[in-house]
């Protein structure tokens, strides 16, 4: 397992450069996707959230999801992660078939996800948070769970990696204190920090920058770089143009359900078809910029 | 009665074998609540098919009282699975809805006449688990404190009842203690916060809750079990929904998601129901309640259990021992 | 805080309020003030014989005896709480009966707790007749159940609806047409009491586990108010009405002083089951303490010959049930579906944030429905009650059928909960054709748990949107 996960965070510094010769249009081919899904279609009722006729994520870089409201963005994300089914098409990560798997399957694949309203596990510790997410332990299985001595080794291991995750997402002073008194920003961090924890090959970002201020922002935004730069790919969904802009490699658009355009943050800034997209809803203007609130 | 008199009855109640057993039941409601979060309100009825079990075995087919105790363990883990299977995957209020309805059925099935010729039907079953006093080490005789109006005293078979019912507490509680504090507690407790972080960071939450929803429901069945052993009788209306709402007030007054929350919780609602029955009987003895018949005393008892559900959870979320700051980050 | 002190200050004075105010209510039962513990019963299978000789002795000391009455009712008091030794006479017993040999004529250890009137069962045979024969005692006679029992929660009780009415001889098809009939009566009182459940469930996430006790509530409030418990005894229609009125101002009441500043102190939905449950285990015995735990009949309509179409019968008392269900059923419906209060129901139940965000007034509406679905329990616990009798776990019972009904139509919709009942109702009649009645409710059940696996959104429910 780790070896599959390692082979996935292979250093990419020249992430742009993988991107070159990609046409900027719905549905391009990339050189090496590390994620993969095609003819995906998920309604409820009559209404079609998601039909996406092909869509590839490059591996090891910034890839961001945008899209007015309603445009089926978190219905992607659960469609993609298990947490929903689709009710036709398949999708694959790292060229094997998602199709049929559940939520912690497709985690326990290397490619794990965050959600849109923070899903900090308020009465644990902040430690516990961390150590809950680290892969393979035998203290998990329940008869293993009467026999400290077998786990005990395992343990001290993650809580030294937990210990360093935490040192670097700034959280090291709060590891004993209950997750629910951190602020929303901090769940934030922890989040994304109990996400690292699991080694994953490919992170999910469901709207990581909602409701956190302009100085944790720029801090969360230094860490997403960072994660790329180790290697791990990340797909976010984000409202904030600014920040898309700055920090994204490519840029995938979605609009009620379809993907209606894709390419560079230059490709997507003139895309006509974006702008029409936006205007045709009274919210979400490109370069809006600010904070919007997490539904 | 005076005030001492029924001081001493509600000390010997709190100590006595059936607190002991509302313990154990409440330790495994403890586990399904307290650190997995389901919603468990049918805990009653893995006692029903635990005290059947040993019943059943040692006097419908005459088989020895050790064999009983495994067939209760092996009908809980059924009734786990039943109840599981289709309700884990839903929303909480899902599992809620069933496991109240299936224990009471399970009741109406005990004691239909289809399953008369098992299970003595309305009759019940007399004479179970001879084995088990066969084996009383405690000699015969009066054991206790008789300090004239403060007497606690109990006779050899109680005695030897408790020891069994409160060593299994123990261990129960020993159990539970080991598991919550290592990385499968650790992860029941994260399904309890939030089952989809939980399963967006790879464990399987099913698999889980099932092995939180069996074990609980052992520790129940082992309860029902222990019941038949100390009545010496099973009778299906001893299985009313009711007793599943006891068993809730005792965990909250003892603490939800605490080791030791439903043992304290269990002797502290026991000593607190005896004193109102007593208290209770003495004021209607004094005609100061018109208008409720004797026989109807037992109602009123029932009503406050009720009533201690609210208050508690109104005013002490967390109970007797629980952390009050951790409570109130829950609430969303 | 402030706000926090201020809502609990009105919790308690409603709690209070409602216990000062079924305390001041006359009782049913005469009053016994004995206060004591007894071992009682009654031998009345297969008929009752008076004059048997119970002995009760503990630790060989004997403690009373008694001898049965000529109902068949005997009673010995006890000095305390305790274990004790119940033996019934052999010799006392007429020539033409022998004891049972299930449970026997003796039992080691019964044990008594504080207070408690416990029940000893013992029963006749008749010599050389297997007990197996007169051992349920048959549900299919209108008012074949000896109601007298007097006693604690854990007395045996008959736990079945009563049947159909039809003879064992009449044709399997008359069999099932009668049992249909009576399968949609009994459905459509499901669905009247259940209608208000699924709103509920709709408006505020809740499960009003209370929602069963709401019925015996009306049920017993009709009962009082006809049989001249209060005031002046007045005709079951007016008594009627008003247990309607009173199930109403019940279910408004919880609302406005129990569950509105509950949610505005944001307790998690959890904690306002446990409450629910807790205020279902207050209401059920308050209930059980001040009426007792016999099953009644109201007095009115009670002795009826039936009306007989082609091959069916009837009661003119079930037929008035099934026609005056029917217009509330679609009177309930035709509010819902045009009313602007129907529709601002229907609309809350269906996404309360959307609801609120285009400017209704989601508190008021969620006062509606408490009001209306403790109206309609009310009425249903009348008519439950008319159909069957009044009972004190009459309402849990029903409950146990509302949720299979409600799950069935689909969580939180009104017309689901009318479709879901109706068919709950059919199939714990309907099973009755081929399964022993006693079983009944656990067919209907067992459909729950199918639905369950299958389609847990329920026949009209919309599958959750996840995220």
């Amino acid at each position: 397992m780790s070896s599959e996960s390692m082979a996935g965070r292979m250093p990419a510094p020249e992430s742009h450069d993988r991107l070159s010769g990609v046409s900027p249009v719905p549905g391009a081919a990339k050189p090496d996707p590390v994620l993969r899904a095609s003819g995906v279609r998920r309604s409820f009722g009559g209404l079609t959230a998601v039909d996406v006729e092909h869509l590839e994520v490059q591996r090891g870089t910034i890839t961001a999801l945008i899209g007015p409201n309603g445009a089926g963005k978190s219905t992607l994300f659960n469609v993609l992660t298990g947490f929903d089914r689709m009710d036709s098409g398949v999708s694959a990560f790292q060229g094997r078939s998602l199709r049929g798997l559940s939520g912690h399957r497709v985690a326990r694949r290397g490619l794990v996800r965050t959600f849109q309203l923070t899903k900090a596990l308020t009465r644990l510790t902040v430690m516990e948070n961390m150590l809950l997410a680290a892969r393979g332990q035998t203290g998990e299985r329940m008869v293993g769970a009467f026999a400290p001595w077998i786990w005990r080794g395992q343990e001290a291991a993650n809580r030294e990696r937990a210990e360093a995750l935490l040192e670097r997402f700034r959280l090291a002073h709060m590891r004993d204190e209950i997750a629910g008194s951190l602020s929303g920003g901090q769940r934030k961090l922890l989040e994304m920090a109990r996400a690292l924890m699991s080694e994953p090959t490919m992170i999910m970002l469901d709207e990581p920058m909602a409701g956190v201020n302009p100085v944790l922002v720029q801090s969360l935004l230094e860490h997403i770089t960072s994660l790329r730069d180790e290697g791990v790919s990340v797909l976010f969904v984000e409202h904030d143009m600014d920040v898309i802009m700055g920090i994204s490699d490519w840029i995938v658009v979605l609009a009620e359900g379809r993907v209606i355009a894709e390419g560079r943050p230059d490709d997507i800034r003139s895309n006509q078809q974006v702008i029409d997209a936006y205007l045709g809803t009274q919210h979400d203007e490109p370069g809006a910029g600010g904070a919007e609130e997490g539904r | 009665m005076d005030f001492i008199q029924i001081l001493a009855e509600a000390t010997r109640t709190a100590i006595g074998p059936i607190a002991a057993i509302y313990a154990l039941a409440a330790i495994g409601l403890n586990l399904h609540f307290g650190y997995t979060g389901l919603l468990n309100f049918g805990q009653v009825g893995f006692m029903l098919v635990g005290a059947y079990g040993v019943a059943v075995t040692t006097s419908t087919y005459e088989l020895p009282l050790l064999l009983g105790v495994l067939v209760s363990i092996g009908c809980a883990f059924v009734l786990a699975l039943l109840l599981g299977l289709p309700t884990l995957r839903l929303r909480a209020d899902y599992l809620a809805i069933s496991t109240i309805a299936v224990a009471e059925v399970g009741r109406l099935i005990y004691r239909s006449t289809v399953a008369q010729d098992i299970t003595g039907g309305v009759y019940g079953l007399q004479q179970v688990a001879g084995d088990f006093y066969a084996w009383n080490p405690f000699p015969s005789g009066s054991y206790g404190i008789d300090a004239g109006a403060f007497s606690i005293t109990f006779s050899a078979r109680d005695v030897w009842v408790m020891t069994v019912a409160w060593a299994v507490v123990l261990l129960a509680s020993l159990a539970m203690y080991v598991l919550t504090h290592s990385p499968w507690g650790r992860v029941i407790k994260g399904i309890r916060e939030d089952e989809d972080a939980v399963r967006a960071l790879g464990k399987n939450v099913f698999a889980y809750k099932m092995q939180s929803l069996v074990l609980g429901g052992v520790f129940g069945a082992l309860a029902g079990a222990l019941m038949a052993i100390n009545q010496q009788t099973v009778h299906p209306d001893a299985f009313m929904p009711q007793v599943t709402f006891y068993l809730w007030a005792m965990l909250l007054l003892g603490g939800a998601g605490r080791t030791l929350g439903p043992v304290i919780g269990a002797i502290g609602m026991w000593f607190l129901l005896t004193m109102f029955d007593g208290l209770l009987r003495d004021v209607s003895a004094m005609g100061l309640l018109p208008g409720i018949a004797g026989g109807e005393l037992g109602a009123l008892r029932h009503a406050v259990v009720g009533l201690a559900l609210v208050l508690l959870i109104v005013y002490r979320p967390q109970g007797l021992i629980g952390n009050r700051k951790e409570m109130l980050v829950n609430v969303k | 805080m402030r706000k926090g002190a201020r809502v609990r200050r009105r919790l308690v004075t409603v709690l209070l309020a409602v216990i000062a105010a079924i305390l001041v209510i006359p009782a049913y039962a005469a009053a016994d003030d004995q206060g004591g513990e007894t071992l009682s019963g009654q031998i009345r299978d297969p008929e009752t014989v008076e004059g048997i000789e119970i002995t009760v002795s503990r630790d060989g000391d004997e403690i009373g005896t008694a001898t049965t009455d000529s109902d068949g009712e005997w009673e010995v008091e006890l000095p305390e709480p305790g274990t004790y030794h119940v033996v019934l006479d052999q010799e006392s017993v007429p020539d033409e009966y022998v004891v049972a040999e299930t449970p026997g004529a003796e039992f080691d250890e019964v044990e008594v707790r504080p207070g408690q009137d416990r029940a000893v069962i013992f029963r006749l045979a008749l010599p050389g007749e297997e007990e197996e024969e007169e051992s349920e005692p048959s549900p299919t006679e209108e008012g074949a159940e000896p109601g007298a029992d007097g006693g604690p929660p854990e007395e045996a009780e008959e736990e079945a609806p009563a049947a159909p009415e039809v003879e064992r001889g009449a044709s399997f098809s008359t069999r099932l047409l009668q049992t249909t009939l009576s399968g949609i009566t009994f459905g459509m009182i499901i669905a009247i009491s259940s209608v208000g459940l699924s709103l509920i469930f709709g408006t505020t996430r809740m499960i009003n586990f209370a929602h069963g006790d709401m019925v015996t509530f009306g049920a017993m409030m009709a009962l009082m108010f006809s049989t001249g418990m209060v005031f002046t005894a007045v005709p079951l229609v007016v008594a009627a009405v008003l247990a309607v009125v009173l199930g109403a101002l019940l279910g408004g009441g919880m609302e406005r002083f129990i569950w509105r500043p509950l949610r505005h102190r944001n307790v998690a939905l959890i904690q306002m089951f446990i409450v629910s449950i807790g205020l279902a285990l207050v209401l059920r015995h308050l209930l059980l303490a001040y009426f007792g735990g016999t099953r009644v009949r109201y007095d009115e309509f009670q002795l009826q010959s039936m009306l007989t179409l082609g091959p069916l019968q009837i009661t003119p008392r079930d037929a008035s049930i099934a026609a005056l269900s029917v217009l509330v059923l679609v009177a309930v419906a035709a509010m819902l579906q045009f009313t602007r209060i129907g529709k601002a129901m229907r609309a809350v139940a269906d996404n309360r944030d959307l609801a609120e965000s285009s400017g209704i007034n989601v508190d008021r509406v969620t006062l509606y429905v408490w009001t209306l679905g403790g109206a309609l329990c009310a009425l249903g616990g009348v008519f439950y009650g008319l159909n069957q009798t009044v009972y004190w776990q009459m309402g849990f019972h029903l409950l146990l059928l509302m949720f299979a009904g409600v799950i069935l139509g689909g969580l939180g919709t009104a017309y689901g909960a009318m479709v879901g009942g109706l068919v709950i109702g059919l199939v714990a009649m309907l099973s009755t054709l081929w399964f022993p009645v006693e079983l009944q409710n656990a067919w209907a059940l067992a459909i729950m748990i199918v639905v369950l696996l299958v389609r847990p959104q329920g026949i009209l429910g919309r599958r959750e949107r996840v995220g």
